[in-house]
């Protein structure tokens, strides 16, 4: 996006006529973002990075003078935080499996409705694949939780007709961030389906039939037209999931809480409970690693994206 | 043409996959709390009741809740509208000292973790005693990067021969772009309208930590407390769930198009 952004801006750089009033009036019209910018996010932003070198806790807020520098010791303490650590293995799993999950799915459901099927239908589909992305994440965590309760639950009456005993989902450590992944991918590939498609039906079918002639197959032809044409797609469904999932939290947080034991703890989720038990200190510490951590990965991103 | 049949197939079944739990959630709503737990399940209620809703609203404020996310979200929606087409107008057609390193800051916004500022904005919120009020929950989002970002992209193919001549005829900056530039940015407008009231109708996190009273939840913070505080009453439960989730189906079933489009805008162009 920062890609298509930039050459944006220079294209319009050349082209737009200067307004007959000068470089004010542009101020004017930018201000809304400059002061929300500046007060609600640049603003935090700073005073979260000071904080994470203070010993401040909840009870700091009304007296800041009585915070003391601690120097790095939150930082050097991070790395001897066994749930810290949990929660960044849990997130690295998380993103890892989830992102081509997400981006697989989406894809097959972009092709298998780009491949010539009537339109109604195409668009019926359409609606359903995309309606959980636009569903309120606690509204879809109580019907999931219905659905996978051990007794009342439909998924496991239905196995234990065919003689499964099935497990108690999310309160088993090594099933529930398996549920969580799944679900986020079931909550998410509409909205990369919804832009490869876009992106499928802006590749002109001379290619394909150029590519036919050649004696490609279909497969060629998909590995050698279709792959090369979606990557700027691709690129963009790549960083924005990748940004949106590093810092996923709202999903294990109303399906179950973190737990159990800390096997769904993502790193947002951990830096909300340290919020939670009032330090503030050691939880801007983390949240400043996280910031960069996620930073760092949308700029390899692109530099890996457009060098190609 | 045996190959047409398996991608529907497949597509078919793959919609089932994905609207089972709408379905089967939905219809549990309607049946009393004894047949919701039955083993083995029925799919149709065998006895249609409207008692789960009727528990809901006796049990929690979730009329009010309802009222209050109806109002961030339409001043959200309201705010983004005016403030991220201004803001989009000034980056696609205004030359001003500055504007690429703001647009940048824009990217850069897009990029920070809510949970990054979430604390330190909430003592902002609190030093200007705006906790547990509307404008706390909705000023931080009242104009958004993703809003700026696509309607800047929509005016970016405004011909900017329209735009010159109005100036030549000595229109001032304000009244080209509400009278010229505004009503030709209806699409964009229709979409940023709906990505903004989904975004703020389900937002959780910020307005739970804003919102510290029952009568200023919204919908999905109301729902989140009583369904950790009765995590096995299921029937009340789901009807809670339905009635968080079924204003934005009944928007999303009648203006699927914007929608669609909304999510193309974001990606492409």
């Amino acid at each position: 996006m920062v890609a298509t952004a930039e050459t944006g801006v220079r294209r319009a750089a050349g082209t737009v006529p200067r307004p007959l009033r000068g470089t004010g009036i542009g101020w004017l019209f930018v201000t809304p973002f400059v002061v929300v910018f500046a007060v609600f996010w640049a603003g935090p932003l700073l005073v979260g990075l000071g904080m994470s070198f203070t010993d401040m806790r909840s009870t700091d807020v009304r007296n800041p003078l009585g915070v003391e520098l601690v120097g790095l010791r939150n930082y050097l303490r991070l790395f001897d935080d066994e749930l810290m650590r949990r929660a960044a293995v849990n997130t690295l799993v998380f993103v890892v499996t989830t992102l081509p999950l997400t981006i697989g799915l989406g894809l097959a459901a972009a092709v298998a409705l780009n491949s010539g099927i009537a339109r109604l239908p195409a668009a019926f589909f359409r609606l359903g694949y995309y309606l959980p992305y636009v569903t309120s994440i606690i509204g879809i965590a109580v019907a999931w939780r219905f659905l996978l309760d051990p007794e009342a639950g439909p998924v496991n009456q239905l196995l234990a007709a065919v003689g499964v005993d099935g497990p108690s989902w999310l309160a088993d450590e090594t099933l529930a961030l398996p549920v969580i992944i799944v679900m986020t991918a079931w909550r998410s590939f509409g909205f990369d389906m919804i832009i490869l498609l876009a992106a499928l039906q802006g590749i002109p079918k001379e290619l394909y039939e150029a590519a036919e002639v050649d004696g490609a197959g279909r497969w060629a032809r998909f590995r050698w037209v279709t792959v090369p044409m979606l990557r700027p797609a691709l690129l963009f469904c790549t960083v924005y999931s990748s940004i949106g999932f590093t810092q996923f939290m709202e999903e294990p947080l109303v399906m179950t809480r973190g737990g159990p034991a800390g096997a769904t703890t993502s790193a947002s989720l951990a830096i909300y409970n340290q919020f939670g038990s009032g330090n503030f200190g050691y939880a801007g510490a983390a949240a400043t690693v996280l910031f960069t951590v996620i930073a760092a990965l949308a700029f390899l991103q692109f530099r890996l994206g457009r060098s190609r | 043409m045996t190959r047409r049949m398996w991608t529907y197939a497949g597509l078919a079944a793959g919609l089932v996959l994905v609207v089972f739990p709408f379905g089967w959630t939905l219809l549990a709503s309607f049946k009393p709390e004894g047949e919701i737990r039955r083993d083995p399940p029925t799919l149709l209620p065998e006895q249609w009741t409207l008692g789960n809703y009727a528990g809901l609203f006796e049990r929690t404020q979730m009329d009010a809740a309802f009222f209050n996310s109806a109002v961030v979200a339409l001043a959200a929606v309201a705010g983004n509208l005016l403030f991220c087409s201004m803001v989009g107008y000034a980056f696609a057609k205004l030359r001003f000292r500055g504007r690429n390193v703001l647009f940048a800051l824009v990217l850069v916004q897009l990029m920070v973790p809510a949970i990054v500022v979430m604390i330190p904005q909430f003592v902002l919120i609190a030093k200007f005693g705006l906790v547990n009020t509307f404008l706390g929950i909705i000023l931080p989002t009242i104009v958004t990067p993703l809003g700026i970002f696509l309607m800047r992209q929509f005016m970016a193919d405004i011909p900017d021969e329209l735009l010159h001549a109005a100036r030549v005829d000595g229109a001032r900056e304000f009244r080209i772009f509400f009278q010229i530039v505004l009503p030709l940015c209806k699409p964009a407008l229709a979409t940023l309208g709906l990505i903004t009231f989904f975004t703020s109708w389900n937002a959780f996190i910020w307005p739970a930590v804003v919102a510290q009273s029952e009568d200023m939840y919204t919908l999905p913070v109301a729902l989140a407390i009583f369904s950790n505080a009765q995590a096995t009453q299921y029937g009340l439960l789901i009807a809670g769930a339905v009635v968080v989730v079924a204003p934005i189906l009944v928007l999303f079933l009648f203006l699927q198009r914007y929608f669609v489009q909304s999510t193309t805008f974001t990606g492409l162009k």
